[in-house]
């Protein structure tokens, strides 16, 4: 089994290669569950019916092993496991367990499949199973892509089920009483006479038996929590600062690190520390990896005495420049770099030929930072017998291997403690704390060390979002679009981030293309081409993902088009639509802003639509041209996730999503000089703040067959709302992010 | 250096220079200000000095020295929460909750100075607290319904 384990590991980021070779798993080993890390070690008397609820006599545990990065994760997850197993909000913990198998994510394999999510052909859906198996196999334990919801719908309420029913056959066994005779509620079983045992009373008999595996799900007539209002467990304490993030743990005598890492992320040549370590407080100087680490017994002593060291940096492997990043991407549209054409319906070349002119415009996207507001960092003691890690991350079990790597211990010795963590956005895909931290460690065997980055620290070593810019050629005739043909050429985010810990990536990057190739619109003529340019600076997922930037050029050409026919955005975009879930949710936001309504001198309204990871979702943005630049006034949002699990955290997931699209389009870009990064703090790369947030009114649609996650898709529509509002506007096009280079904004 | 944190008085032995932000977080041990930027960009390190809501992050122990500081700890507790924390798990404002401790102490102080806001002061105090996720709408309408709050009382 191992050996398949293996050689799905390495298959595992294929795009559109394997699937007509036919690996065929064996039936047993796609069937067989992983085994359950919390069997590993329970106390007497404790009980763990699957991978995600323990019980003892002392309280219930609900697993919820997606990392809580402030989407609400982990309050989604308990509600499914409590919706089946009948226990309330209050009446258990939450933990998001170890680092498993068990916990592969059962989404994300699933989306890799080269289909479009509206494609319910027998060869999607084969591949989609495909690509499922895998995902099982090599135990991806993932927080990311929107997949948590989908991941968990359904496993966790069965996991729920299943504990429910289990407690109820111990309770048979204690009792006496048949099992038909007995209900569940409140956190435990409740007999005909109407007294209760409460499940912990239950754990012990519980404890001793199999568990009950036939279960059916119940209805969703009888939801009490899937679907209504909520309260995040989250919300009390984050509310009163008694939350503890990873950069808030404690421990006694913890030292107090921080790392100076070459920000053209090159060698370091030499350093010299002499005067950083006479300063007070200053502990050590360690190398590490291209840099040094400052242990002190302060933050800020650390942080003072890292200034105070002079690094001889060594060059950046890619261009210094940003000009030449951007050269190396507009030389890309050639044969050379094709990556793949993704869709080509009608004969475009043969449209383009004949048409008596020809629309045409060219896109460009900057390199984003991610810094969420908590920087990175761990907190980490590593012993000769095992490290135990401190840190939210969003792939647990490569964090181990990369560790393991760093250390020298069997990953079975590595222990990660999943955080609260203040904010991802993909910054916490990536590994540079852990490593770094497990560096330290390791030349200080047995001490307990928190290392936290410095947000300069952290602009400089994040991985932004990838360069990318698109050209398009259009042609129109009758007030109708004929003709869309868009090219886009883009460094691989995912290449590049999966590369970093070893994993390739044979076929096409879907990302480069995604939000573009899949539009639902019947276009005559609609062709997508995709390039990848080689590496420059090193990029990574960013909320989003490819629809942040592939998402801006389709929809803002789209628009383009539309305008050069004469036709009306919204009724255009409603005409060429091909999907019925989509054309709803169009026609929702169409609704919802009174679309055509007059509104006055100055002021316009921009229309989008980016369907991703597997949500459509549309946006009305209106605007005023003001004196002090443009000013966004409303936002009208509609997104189809097929069943919505909270609707209050689905409104401020979605309100979220819109204002990090529009904040980010609006005034941020890094740029590289001299092979670094340009931007250092908050003031540089600001996003959006509380006076230009419009008012932003949501509506969530559930019509889709599927269920899926909501904390990426409202963000690529916005930049293309914004765009083609200001157009609506201004009579200015504005082609390129950040738009403040062209524009000013309030 | 004597400082009064929450109306607890700590000896602590730092630098004058030091931040109020490190000498509260890694030598008292006090954790609800958070480090966000540590150039007065983002807020999330807001306390109160006397009252006024300051960043921990841009002033000098030296210069919290004999002031009453208040930290989100002395604001309000799970159990006996403030008037804008009653707003804020009402309109269950949080996402990552990391710039949080930082928008409800300036949320607290603006509004002992202005207990009838208009909008757009609203827009003016609460737009030098950067909140990454997002949150803005719900912080816009938990100010209101904490203004209104505390005028009932
Ligand atoms: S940490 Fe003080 S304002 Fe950002
Ligand atoms: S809630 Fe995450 S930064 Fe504000």
């Amino acid at each position: 089994m191992a050996s398949i384990g293996k050689i799905a590991r390495r298959t595992f980021l294929v795009g559109s290669v394997a699937i007509a070779g036919g690996v065929a798993f064996g039936y047993y080993a796609v069937k067989k569950p992983h085994k359950n890390p919390l069997l590993d070690d329970l106390a007497n008397g404790e009980a763990a019916f699957n991978p995600w609820v323990k019980i003892s006599s002392e309280g219930v545990t609900l697993i919820t092993p997606h990392t809580d990065l402030g989407q609400g994760a982990y309050s989604m997850q308990a509600a499914l496991i409590a919706e089946e197993l009948d226990i309330e909000f209050g009446q258990f913990d939450v933990d998001p367990g170890p680092p498993a198998a068990a916990y592969y994510n059962t989404a994300i394999g699933p989306e890799i499949a080269p289909f479009r999510s509206t494609d319910e052909s027998f060869q999607a859906n084969a591949a989609r199973e495909f690509f499922g198996a895998v995902g099982k196999l090599t135990g991806i334990q993932g927080t990311g892509g929107s997949s948590s919801v989908p991941d968990s719908f359904e496993k966790l309420r069965l996991a729920g089920a299943v504990a429910r029913e289990t407690l109820k056959k111990a309770a048979a066994e204690q009792t006496g009483v048949a099992i038909e005779d007995l209900k569940t509620a409140n956190g435990a079983v409740i007999l005909p006479d109407g007294s209760e045992l409460k499940y912990t009373e239950l754990a012990a008999t519980a404890a001793e038996i199999k568990p009950v595996q036939n279960v059916t799900l119940r209805d969703p007539s009888q939801w009490r929590l899937v679907g209504k209002p909520m309260q995040r467990m989250d919300i009390v304490p984050k509310s009163t600062g008694t939350l503890t993030f990873g950069i808030d743990l404690e421990f006694e005598n913890m030292h107090h690190a921080t790392v100076k890492v070459n920000p053209r992320r090159g060698p370091m040549l030499s350093y010299d520390a002499s005067a950083a370590e006479a300063m007070r407080g200053v502990k050590r100087v360690l190398p590490v990896t291209n840099g040094v680490a400052v242990i002190a017994d302060n933050t800020w002593r650390a942080f003072k005495a890292a200034e105070a060291i002079t690094c001889d940096w060594g060059p950046a492997p890619y261009p210094a420049e940003q000009e030449d990043h951007w050269n190396a991407v507009a030389n890309s549209f050639t044969a050379e770099h094709l990556d793949n054409e993704w869709r080509h319906d009608g004969d475009a070349d043969a449209a383009l030929e004949a048409a008596d002119s020809v629309v045409e415009a060219e896109y460009r996207a900057p390199y984003v930072a991610h810094q969420p507001l908590e920087p990175i960092g761990a907190v980490i003691m590593v012993t000769d017998a095992r490290v135990d890690i401190w840190v939210g991350n969003q792939f647990p079990r490569f964090a181990q291997q990369q560790i393991a790597d760093v250390t020298g211990h069997d990953v079975d010795d590595i222990h990660i403690y999943g955080q609260y963590v203040g904010g991802s956005f993909g910054h916490r895909l990536e590994f540079e704390n852990v490593t770094l931290a497990a560096e330290i460690g390791n030349q200080m065997r047995g001490e307990i060390i928190k290392l936290t980055f410095s947000r300069e620290e952290d602009f400089a070593q994040d991985f932004p979002r990838q360069i990318t810019m698109s050209r398009g050629k259009g042609v129109v005739g009758n007030g109708k679009v004929d003709t869309f043909d868009l090219s886009i050429a883009s460094v691989s985010a995912s290449e590049s981030q999966f590369g970093r810990i070893g994993l390739s990536s044979p076929g096409p990057d879907g990302q480069i293309a995604a939000g573009a190739w899949n539009m639902p619109y019947a276009i005559p003529n609609y062709r997508m081409t995709a390039y990848k340019t080689h590496e420059l600076a090193p990029t990574s997922s960013w909320r989003s993902v490819g629809a942040s930037t592939a998402g801006f050029f389709a929809d803002s050409f789209l628009d383009e088009l539309i305008h050069a026919a004469g036709a009306d955005p919204v009724e255009e975009r409603l005409r060429l639509m091909d999907h019925d879930v989509s054309r709803k949710v169009l026609e929702a936001a169409a609704e919802m802003s009174n679309w055509g309504s007059p509104l006055g001198p100055n002021r316009g309204r921009g229309v989008a639509f980016v369907e991703s990871f597997g949500v459509p979702v549309a946006e009305v943005i209106e605007v005023t041209m003001t004196d002090a630049g443009i000013k966004i006034d409303k936002v009208f949002i509609a997104a189809d996730v097929g069943k919505i699990v909270d609707p209050v955290n689905f409104d401020n997931q979605v309100k979220g999503g819109v204002v990090w699209g529009l904040g980010h389009a609006m005034n941020c870009e890094i740029t590289y000089s001299d092979g670094m990064a340009q931007q250092s703090n908050y003031h540089a790369h600001e996003g959006m703040r509380l006076h230009q947030c419009p008012e932003i009114i949501v509506r969530g649609l559930e019509n889709a067959e599927k269920i899926r996650g909501v904390g990426e898709p409202p963000v690529p529509p916005a930049a293309p709302a914004l765009a083609n509002a200001i157009f609506a506007a201004t009579g200015k096009r504005i082609r390129e992010m950040p738009f403040n280079k062209h524009i000013q904004f309030v | 250096m004597r400082l009064t944190v929450n109306r607890a008085t700590y000896e602590v032995d730092v630098e004058d220079d030091m931040p109020l932000l490190w000498a509260l977080r890694d030598e008292l041990k006090i954790k609800g200000p958070k480090y966000g930027c540590g150039i007065a960009q983002c807020g999330a390190c807001t306390v109160h000095l006397d009252g006024i809501a300051v960043r921990a992050c841009s002033i000098t122990t030296k210069q919290a020295e004999g002031r009453e500081i208040t930290t989100i700890e002395g604001l309000g507790t799970p159990d006996a929460l403030h008037a804008v924390q009653e707003a804020w798990v009402e309109h269950q404002v949080v996402q990552c909750g990391y710039c949080q401790p930082g928008q409800i102490m300036s949320a607290a102080s603006f509004l002992s100075m202005h207990p009838e806001p208009t909008d757009e002061q609203i827009d003016q105090a609460m737009s030098a607290n950067l909140c990454r996720c997002g949150t803005y709408p719900r912080i816009r309408e938990a100010v209101k319904a904490a203004a209104a709050k505390l005028q009932g009382a």
